[in-house]
């Protein structure tokens, strides 16, 4: 699935959180491997608790990595020092979820854009001036922005400043942790298709968090499904959107209201009705979804599942994918008939 | 379609903001009297510190002045009398401002010097480094302050630095802990790590991004301890041992007072009021820069929201029982205005007018700042800051809530329209358990018996299915997750059995698999009580999900109202068909997005005409000239749209 020199790769990735001294600590990444390759995005899925976050954060370093290895361009990163951080800033950026307190409200949008550069060599002020309003053309911000401080101005505009100071370095991956859902439908729309007009031009890989499938959908091609810090399914974007393997996608793609009342009416009453619980199992080896799948077996929560590859090309972490892609298959068969 | 992506215009923001920002911070500071009068009035003591001395040599070394003329009042030729060895007050308390103010600014800078490098290290590295800064802290905390200076002045008699130098010390371990508390939370924001992820370095941002931010709260601690610096050192001087007798300080000379007081009264005032007025001076200056710095950066004349109740509409303060109208609609909202600002000045919602008939769902859609949440919180007239119903009415079974009096829409608010919130967990009080406060909800409204009431409270919960209610009672709000909470919420508002719930938000926090489930709860709740919901959201999705119509609101406007399956379908305004457009699940991978240029206009910022027209592309002159009514273009729909038929013709072709 990944060419021979992935641009990051990520092997057995595990984090844990220490809750003190009485609590065990909180595993929040759990053994995650994938990779990611030039001008591609792949896309990490899943709720609340399900680490797509931490995993972002720990490829930056900004997370304690308790086990596994993390490589960005052949280079093993995953315990750089602080130097070494700095250096590979250049590569590296992140766009956050939050537009307004990503940006510090007491410099000017020029400061904050500008001082990304200094990080290494000192360029010249004339050229610095010169990179900033290009890249506020760029992003499509007026260039009076410069002068401006990040309170007057709107959620929307402000994630075009976090993705212009991301770009300024013309890095070769940005983490986009869920960029847009904080922002209204038209202007997630606008900022949706800057990403993807950016990608193109500054030919940009995308590490994008989300928990939403359908922009996720719009913008990945590839995505991985996580649910407490393992994960699920792992595949082509259009597969497994449209054609979900694991339990637990099937049921986030069904939660999912579509705009469409007729359509959404049908999918309701067709739905399953999933248990409230959202504790993790007691057994240590089990499935993290036993306790929430209506599939569940005995074997389910006493072992874990391996991921496996499906025909399709993808992965996935569930012991009953091959009954279940069947009886999967033969309903969505029955739906397109009727 | 076009891959050029519009430029936003930076909406709503006048041209004032620019000039702010463009003044010194000096010049803003001189558009405040205070600053101005504290300012005024520090300049003097400066320019009396450095000019006294030279002006009159030899009063530091006066032993004493006029013997047969000592002890006397303000006169014309010792404008502020003479002392017990009879030298000229005025010139004492001028000569002594220098040794006084010199004292102060040592003080000062030595414990900012000491304390904020050390708070912010401890507050940004924390760890080990704030566990080792916290222990010296606590060990200069621990020292009786002013025995060590006493014993430092014991080992440097008469010196008012080796004094003054001690005291900042004492005082650092407070500078210390108020900076690391502020640089705490500081710590946390994003903009912190993102300064990280982009490779600048630790001195640089904590120097740039944590130290601009605290800048503020180091002003404040200054003007203290610069008042504090100078009562001290007055202590010290009165007690003569930082001063080296017969130079003058105000300290001394208030010693001297406090010597003679019996004799003459008048002594201890001249530098008991100098001393008064620089402390105040220090403080009010402190403030005012204090305020100055932040206004550069905040938007300005932003009004802290206060959950003040909107006033009825003026003159109609009896409630005239309304007839019941030909359509049995349990909510009629007709016309209803809502401004904010001091005299209605700005409108935030013009002439909204939809109904909701009993049992039925309404979904209220709309982009952030078109005014959904406003309209829904003025239905029971709980509107946030200063903002007033000027016009319509809210016709709710039989009743004009837009001038009932407060005391009867208070027993309407709760048991007969509820309401929940985005924020589940904002309107529980962490502090009580689950079970008390549902109880409490009870009681105001069927005023049960304790017993009987948390009986109730437990059947609520089990009625919005939480797993072992009894349990669920006994937790406090912050053991619950984020759709207990909200089913928590659902159970209250369901405490007074309401005809109507108002559902602001209700699933935006939620994670999507919880959402359903909520979503689900709300349907039953309305199918079987036979609830009216009116459900405030900005998801296409969750409409389509539980709402039987909608309304379209943009800038302050219903821009249209339909049936759920004909406005999804074929919508006939610009705004509705642009926004269903945009959500990415109508997209097919590969193609760009349609968007909307541009963003919503604030209120007072809202173009003539339609209020669409700027990002609309349909939008023609007609548009721009004259407000647009509401049209009936068929059964049961209305749009605020000259060109609905145009679009209709439009969408035979999108519509596969």
């Amino acid at each position: 699935m990944s060419d021979p020199a992935p641009l990051l790769d990520v092997r057995g990735l595990t984090v844990e959180y220490s809750r003190g001294r009485r609590r065990p600590p909180l595993r929040a990444v759990d053994g995650v491997s994938f990779s990611l390759a030039n001008q591609e995005t792949v896309a990490l899925v899943g709720e609340s608790g399900s680490g797509k976050t931490t995993i972002g954060r720990a490829i930056l370093g900004l997370a304690p990595v308790m086990a596994g290895e993390i490589r960005f361009d052949g280079e093993e990163i995953t315990h750089a020092r602080h130097r070494r951080r700095r250096e590979l800033s250049a590569d590296l950026q992140i766009v956050f979820q939050d537009p307004y307190s990503s940006l510090n409200p007491t410099r000017t949008i020029g400061q904050t854009l500008s001082e990304v550069l200094r990080a290494r060599a000192r360029p010249s002020r004339d050229e610095v001036q010169e990179r900033v309003r290009a890249m506020l053309e760029h992003v499509g911000l007026p260039a009076d922005a410069e002068q401006r401080y990040p309170g007057h101005f709107s959620g929307g505009q402000r994630q075009r400043v976090a993705i212009a100071r991301a770009l300024m370095k013309q890095p070769r991956l940005v983490i986009c942790d869920e960029p847009t859902s904080a922002l209204d439908l038209s202007v997630q729309a606008q900022v949706l298709n800057l990403l993807r007009r950016l990608q193109q031009e500054f030919e940009l890989s995308y590490l994008f968090i989300s928990h939403d499938l359908a922009v996720v959908r719009y913008l990945a091609h590839r995505i991985i499904v996580l649910y407490h810090g393992r994960i699920m399914e792992h595949g082509d974007a259009r597969e497994v959107y449209t054609n979900p393997t694991h339990p637990y996608t099937l049921a986030l793609l069904d939660a999912v209201p579509v705009p469409d009342p007729d359509l959404q009416q049908r999918r309701r009453t067709t739905r399953l009705r999933s248990a409230l619980t959202n504790t993790p199992p007691e057994h240590p080896n089990a499935c993290p979804f036993a306790p929430r799948c209506p599939h569940v077996i005995n074997h389910c929560t006493t072992s874990r599942p391996s991921l496996d590859t499906t025909p399709s090309g993808t992965l996935v972490a569930c012991h009953r994918w091959r009954e279940l892609r069947s009886s999967n298959s033969t309903s969505q068969a029955l739906g397109a008939t009727n | 379609m076009s891959t050029i992506v519009g430029i936003e215009p930076v909406d709503g923001t006048p041209a004032v903001a620019s000039t702010i920002e463009s003044a010194s911070l000096f010049r803003r500071l001189l558009r405040r009297p205070a600053a101005v009068v504290s300012m005024v009035w520090l300049a003097i003591v400066v320019v009396v510190a450095i000019a006294a001395p030279i002006i009159w040599p030899h009063v530091a070394t006066q032993n004493a002045g006029d013997i047969f003329d000592v002890l006397k009042g303000p006169s014309w030729q010792h404008l502020l009398g003479t002392d017990s060895d009879g030298r000229d007050v005025l010139q004492r308390l001028l000569v002594g401002t220098r040794v006084t103010m010199l004292g102060v600014a040592e003080a000062v800078l030595v414990t900012l010097a000491i304390g904020v490098p050390a708070g912010l290290t401890a507050g940004y590295f924390g760890g080990r480094t704030d566990r080792a800064l916290g222990w010296l802290t606590d060990l200069t905390l621990s020292l009786p302050g002013l025995a060590v200076v006493f014993v430092v002045l014991s080992i440097f008699p008469d010196s008012m630095l080796a004094g003054m130098v001690t005291l900042g010390v004492i005082l650092s371990p407070y500078t210390t802990r108020v900076v690391r508390s502020a640089t705490l939370p500081i710590r946390e924001e994003l903009y912190i790590a993102a300064a990280q992820v982009a490779g600048l370095s630790r001195s640089y941002i904590i120097v740039r991004h944590v130290l601009s931010r605290i800048v503020g709260v180091v002003i404040v601690l200054g003007a203290i301890y610069a008042a504090t610096a100078l009562v001290t050192q007055t202590g010290l001087a009165y007690l003569g041992l930082i001063v080296r007798l017969p130079a003058p300080s105000w300290g001394g000379m208030v010693g001297d007072g406090i010597a003679a007081l019996t004799n003459q009264s008048w002594l201890i005032w001249p530098p008991g009021i100098a001393m008064t007025l620089t402390v105040v001076a220090f403080g009010l200056l402190g403030d005012s820069v204090r305020d100055v710095t932040a206004e550069r950066w905040s938007v300005a004349s932003v009004q802290r929201p206060s959950r003040r109740l909107a006033r009825p509409v003026a003159g109609a303060v009896v409630a005239p029982p309304v007839p019941a109208s030909a359509t049995d609609a349990l909510l009629r909202v007709e016309n209803l205005t809502v401004a904010f600002g001091s005299k209605g000045s700005v409108r935030v919602i013009d002439d909204v007018s939809f109904d909701i008939s009993a049992g039925e769902a309404v979904g209220l859609v709309g982009e952030s700042g078109c005014g959904k949440t406003v309209t829904a919180m003025s239905l029971i007239r709980l509107l946030p800051g200063d903002g007033e119903i000027v016009g319509g009415r809210i016709v709710f079974d039989g009743r004009d809530l837009a001038c009932l009096p407060e005391k009867e829409l208070r027993r309407v608010r709760g048991s007969e329209i509820g309401l929940i919130s985005q924020e589940p967990m904002v309107s529980l009080n962490p502090a009580f358990r689950v079970g008390w406060q549902l109880a409490l909800s009870v009681r105001t409204h069927d005023g049960l018996s304790r017993r009987a009431a948390h009986a109730r409270a437990v059947e609520l919960l089990r009625s919005v299915h939480l797993p072992d209610p009894e349990l669920v009672a006994r937790r406090y709000p912050h053991e619950l997750s984020g759709g207990m909470a909200q089913r928590v919420a659902i159970a209250r508002a369901l405490a007074g059995e309401p005809k109507l719930l108002i559902a602001d938000e209700p699933t935006t926090a939620l994670d999507v698999t919880v959402q359903a489930e909520i979503l689900e709860l709300l349907r039953e709740l309305q199918r079987e009580r036979g609830m009216a919901i009116l459900l405030v959201t900005h998801d296409w999705g969750v409409v389509a999900d539980l709402c039987d119509r909608a309304v379209v609101m943009y800038a302050g406007q219903v821009v249209e109202r339909a049936a759920l399956t004909p406005l999804f379908r074929e919508p006939l305004h610009p705004y509705t068909r642009a926004l269903l457009l945009s959500d990415p699940h109508n997209a097919l991978g590969g193609d760009e997005l349609p968007w909307i240029p541009g963003g919503v206009p604030k209120p007072g910022f809202w173009p003539q005409g339609c209020h669409f027209h700027p990002r609309c592309r349909y939008a023609t002159e007609a548009c721009r000239q004259r407000p647009i009514p509401l049209e009936h273009p068929a059964d049961a729909r209305q749009t605020r749209c000259i060109h609905h038929d145009r679009l209709h013709h439009d969408q035979l072709s999108v519509v596969q």
